[in-house]
Formats: structure tokens, sequence, C-alpha cells
């Protein structure tokens, strides 16, 4: 696929208009992944309306977005910034072999108070 | 009695267990029947916000259409199902594209339109029971300072959550005062806790959980309350033990001296 076509799925995936960000940087502000975001909120709607896809999809940014929707609670001009970074990661997650968890990195980590809410969640999240 | 159409959800019948049974019992003591319903699915635990995707919502329109035609109104406790469900029947509601493809898969004896209404427990508490009920129903005030925790999946977005004010909501406190505590206003209340990325990114989750609890004991709540098992579980697995956290309805079942 080309640079192109890859930004128009990821647009329609993700329903928002990032030519509409003003660049005001509340969604950042807000966002309480802030340091784990090597791209920022504000970044990753910035790079995706230039149609910059592989920083984005090589970002460790899609992975440890928290979907909690504080940036798009803040956003005054009704940019969801979190589900530009879900189209994105399911863009990356829909390709064969790029699941972002594998099984076998499961046992090891799981507590007996682990709750199944957990397990569901992240799988559906990082692995398509 | 009020009989309403409930879903429970997986993880309400495995490790949260707690959650599922003090809520039944309290609604029972109050005058609600919450009636489990049939064959329902696990809700996907996340809300697919992907506009094509439509496989991973299609367990909430089975629940919300099944309580369509049962009373018309869903009830959930676990907040992530309940965000799930919510956002899953404003898309039935209001987008065409989504609504037509979910409906065309599963070919119901009439097409689901977004009909049903979804209530979280809190909403049920307030507005079915009313909290004063509740507050003469209390045999035992709770007499302690209790800090809620909304984390993020009861309140945003709030433009289809309509749950309560996003950036300072009252519901959890007002419930606090009806059960007799002092409820415990900190900053942190209703940032996220850290969620699925436990599984992925193992430090956000205990810096996130650790800021929520330091920032509810610095404003001198003995014990936190939540309606998430995530929320629970993050807390108390990556909060250090600095707060007890417990499911509101335990301290609910304590305050109405409903044994469990």
């Amino acid at each position: 696929m080309t640079n192109k076509e890859y930004v128009e799925i990821i647009n329609r995936v993700s329903g928002t208009d990032v030519q509409k960000c003003m660049k005001c940087g509340k969604c950042s502000g807000r966002c309480p992944a802030f340091k784990d975001m090597d791209i920022k909120p504000h970044q990753f709607v910035s790079l995706l309306a230039k149609g910059k896809i592989e920083v984005l999809m090589e970002s460790k940014a899609i992975w440890n977005c928290l979907s909690c929707m504080a940036c798009v609670e803040r956003c005054p001009r009704g940019v969801a910034p979190a589900a530009v970074v879900e189209a994105v990661r399911d863009t990356v997650t829909r390709m064969q072999g790029n699941n972002g968890i594998k099984a076998e990195e499961i046992p090891p980590i799981v507590d007996e108070l682990i709750p199944q809410q957990l397990l569901v969640s992240a799988y559906r999240k990082y692995n398509k | 009695m009020v009989k309403i159409s409930y879903y429970p959800g997986c993880t309400l019948k495995t490790k949260a267990k707690d959650l599922d049974v003090t809520a039944r019992l309290c609604a029972k003591a109050l005058g609600v029947e919450m009636d489990e319903i049939e064959n329902w699915q696990c809700c996907g635990a996340v809300y697919p916000m992907g506009t094509d995707e439509i496989a991973t919502k299609l367990s909430a329109v089975r629940a919300l259409d099944y309580a369509k035609h049962n009373g018309g109104k869903l009830l959930t406790l676990c907040s992530a199902c309940h965000n799930v469900i919510k956002r899953t029947n404003e898309d039935m509601k209001k987008n065409d594209d989504i609504r037509f493809r979910a409906n065309n898969y599963l070919q119901l004896d009439e097409p689901y339109g977004g009909e049903t209404e979804v209530l979280h427990y809190l909403e049920m508490l307030k507005t079915v029971v009313g909290f004063d009920k509740i507050k003469q129903a209390v045999v035992k005030p709770l007499n302690r300072k209790i800090g809620a925790y909304y984390g993020c999946l009861l309140l945003r977005p709030s433009g289809v959550m309509a749950f309560d004010n996003p950036e300072n909501p009252t519901i959890i406190e007002d419930f606090i005062r009806a059960i007799g505590g002092t409820p415990v206003v900190y900053p942190f209340r209703n940032e996220c806790c850290g969620a699925y990325v436990s599984l992925k990114n193992g430090n956000l989750p205990k810096e996130k959980s650790r800021k929520v609890l330091t920032s509810a004991k610095e404003k001198g709540a003995e014990e936190v309350i939540t309606a998430c098992p995530l929320c629970l579980y993050n807390l108390q697995v990556n909060g250090d033990n600095i707060l007890p956290v417990k499911y509101f309805t335990e301290l609910l079942a304590e305050a109405l001296g409903v044994q469990v």
C-alpha cells in the first residue's frame, strides 16, 4: 500500500478530522501517559495530518495510550487523538505477525488476582 | 419490587464475584430485582473505536436487543461493560453505517436502533431507588473518610456517557454521604489507573495507581472505592497498599447490614 492509502485508511477508521486541530496542546497537557508517549498526542495528530505515518506506526505511543479519553474530553475542536492512535494501532496489528502481545508472554505475568477483564481488554487492544 | 434486565459481564462471574453478589443482595434489599439476561456474552472489555469494527460490537448489541424486549432498560455494574455497551448503543442510535452492518449480520426479528436505556448501578441507586431512601435504609452508618475513584470509563467520553460532570463528578460522593460516610475529594479521582497497559508496560500502571492512592491519602481518605475490577486490581497490586480499595457495593452491603 502507498503512504497516501494508509493515511486515507487511518483517517476513515479514526472517524476524526485531524485537519481541525489548532495545535493548542491541551490533549498532551491532560494525557496521563505523557511520559511514556514518545510521540505526544498533539504531535500524533499533527504528524498524521502531514501524512508521516511510518513514524506513527513504529511509535511506542500506540502501545502506551490508555484510551482513557482525557484528550478527547479536553479538545476544543472535537478532534479525538485517542481514536487516531487506535486507528494507527489497528492498522499495525491487522498485519500478519504484528500483534502487540504474544500468548507465551502471558503466563509468567499472571498472578492469582488478575481479572479476566485485563486479559480480554489487552487482547482486544493489542491483538487482531 | 422493580425488575430490571441485568448484564453482569465476564469478570463479575469470576474474579469480581464480590461486586456482583453484594450488588444483587443490596438491590434486593432496596426493592430492585436484577434479572440476569439470558445467554449474555463478554462485551470485549474495551470499546472498539475503529469505525470499521463491527464484529467486536455485536455482543453488546445482542445484550441491548434482549433488554429492549425485556423491560427496555439494561443495568450494568462493571465500569468497562457500561462503557462498551453505552457507547455501542450510541453507535446503533446515531451511526447509520454501524447500525446497518450490525443489523445486516444479526438478522434480528426487528432491527435494533439504540432503543434500550443503559443504566449503571450507581445511576439506578440515584434515579430508581433514590439516595434519600438509601439513607433511611442504612442500619450501620460508615462514619469514615472514603475516597471515590471514578477512573475513566464511567465518565468519558462525557458526550456519550452522560454519567456526571467529567471534570468534577459528584455521584459517588453523594452515594458515600447516603451510606453515612464522609466523602474525600482528591485531584486524581478521575485519572486513569493504567488500565490494560499493565500487560504491556507494567511501569505505567504502577506509577498511575500510586499517584491515585497517594492523592487520596494526602486528602485524608482511609479507603478508596471503585466500580471497576481492573481499577481495583491495578490499585491493589500496583498501588503498594497505600490504601485499602473496595467495591462500592461492599460498603453499601456493610451500611445496609446485608449479610453476604
